[in-house]
């Protein structure tokens, strides 16, 4: 399973504890994430599915390439980490 | 009398109660977070706070607890595009027109007689409506649907937007709008349908054949009188307008010293002919007039202006005052308002004096009154 990892600023807003989730790709992963925890989702994700404009997301240290539909490949020992973009602070 | 307002600052939402001997900021909330918006339901007392936070989107908070706590609720949402749709491109930038919230721009309640009814206006245009308080929110397909609203265009801001919202007090079901820039909207069907009204709006920036065309108008901020309904009063981005028909026919007011440009307007809610304006250097410029605070009132329904100045900076002052950021109490007595370079003056004379209750709050969005 892969690791999701939450930047600490977002804590205060909604809680996004560290957890290993299944999914090949970033949309399962995340989609796994969020089912349980529905409310991060509208905290990273836009209601159209794509990343906030402000958010930033990497796999295994690199930068997703599709931030619209999330097909980057995840492999099951990555980790994704989801991180606040300086551009929006 | 209202003795309490609410405060929406690019870095919180300040409380500011009336004390024995002057107003002062009581609480804070939010700090250091962009609250856009607040809005008081004078049906049961909830506050309602707009967060939009840089990173993480756009949020509603409530309080049922006179500002004590905060809760998140729901954010309206824009359904999926449906199938197959192919998103018009913006007639001025070219780019695919917005299907996804990106600012909440007006909350209302709603009528009286519609208990845990809200209207939320958004950029980039959508309307919603909420039955239970914000639990839940709905998007207004009527209006979002009709085929000229993709007509509306960007305003200072890159997308169109809902700012203001007017129940008829005696008729929840009739619902003005107001659009920038997109004119004037009205409903009389509770929003099943819309139609399109303004006739005698001017528009400068425009060619002048289409100066007149309605939708054209790019409306700053629409008010209504609680007791005359049928009067509506306008800042728009060249002129202030007035209607005395609900909104069916416009009146330009012109000749107004110092300017006719401004973004707020404040209505008197038992004198139809009283209203308030905070006039601004046009339109590029945006700051008062020879660096002096002033508010206009008319007392005869546009005929005559006094320039009001009394406790306001008169030299070197540079507040802008954007549309949300000037109330009238429901006595028609107490007048607030906030600028953009965090200053906060409140009066009690229906605005022949002001005191200044702060010079050093963030840059002020929107304040609000709390009504009962």
């Amino acid at each position: 399973m892969a690791t999701v990892r939450f930047t600490q600023n977002i804590q205060r807003h909604v809680a996004c504890p560290t957890r290993d989730v299944e999914g090949s790709t970033v949309r399962a992963v995340l989609d796994n994430y969020f089912r349980d925890n529905e409310r991060a989702r509208g905290y990273v994700l836009e209601e159209t599915g794509a990343v906030r404009r402000h958010m930033v997301v990497f796999v295994d240290g690199d930068l997703i390439h599709d931030r619209d539909t999330l097909a980057d490949a995840v492999k099951p020992d990555s980790v994704i980490d989801v991180i606040q973009a300086l551009s929006g602070g | 009398m209202s003795d309490r307002c609410y405060v929406a600052t690019r870095k919180g939402l300040f409380t500011v109660d009336r004390g024995a001997t002057k107003w002062s900021i009581s609480r804070a909330a939010f700090v250091g977070d962009n609250v856009t918006l607040a809005m008081c339901d004078p049906r049961n007392g909830y506050l309602y706070a707009a967060l939009n936070h840089g990173h993480y989107g756009i949020k509603v908070h409530r309080s049922t607890d006179n500002a004590e706590t905060w809760p998140e609720i729901a954010t309206p949402t824009y359904p999926p595009l449906p199938e197959g749709y192919t998103l018009k491109p913006n007639p001025f930038s070219g780019k695919p027109l917005e299907w996804a919230l990106k600012l909440i721009w007006s909350l209302v309640p709603g009528g009286a007689d519609e208990p845990g009814v809200l209207w939320c206006g958004t950029m980039p245009g959508g309307l919603f409506k909420s039955e239970n308080n914000g639990e839940t929110w709905e998007l207004n397909r009527a209006l979002w649907d009709h085929p000229r609203r993709e007509e509306w265009g960007p305003n200072g801001a890159e997308y169109p937007g809902i700012h203001s919202i007017c129940i008829h007090p005696r008729d929840s079901k009739h619902i003005t709008v107001g659009v920038s820039t997109g004119g004037v909207w009205i409903t009389k069907d509770g929003g099943k349908s819309w139609d399109l009204t303004g006739k005698g709006m001017r528009a400068e920036y425009t060619p002048p054949e289409a100066a007149y065309e309605p939708i054209a108008q790019d409306v700053h901020c629409l008010v209504q009188c609680e007791t005359n309904p049928d009067v509506f009063w306008v800042q728009h981005h060249n002129g202030i307008f007035r209607s005395t028909d609900a909104a069916g026919t416009w009146s330009e007011i012109t000749d107004v010293k110092p300017s006719v440009f401004g973004f707020a307007v404040a209505v008197h809610p038992k004198a139809p002919d009283t209203a308030w304006f905070v006039p601004s250097m046009k339109d590029e410029k945006r700051c008062p007039i020879d660096g002096r605070v002033v508010v206009n009132r008319t007392r005869d329904g546009g005929k005559t202006f006094e320039t009001l100045r009394r406790g306001l900076p008169q030299e070197h002052a540079y507040d802008l005052v954007y549309r949300h950021g000037l109330d009238v109490d429901e006595t028609g007595d107490r007048l607030v308002f906030g600028s953009t370079t965090g200053s906060l003056w409140i009066s009690e004379d229906a605005g022949d004096s002001w005191q200044t209750v702060s010079s050093n709050l963030p840059p002020i969005y929107a304040v609000r009154f709390a009504k009962s």
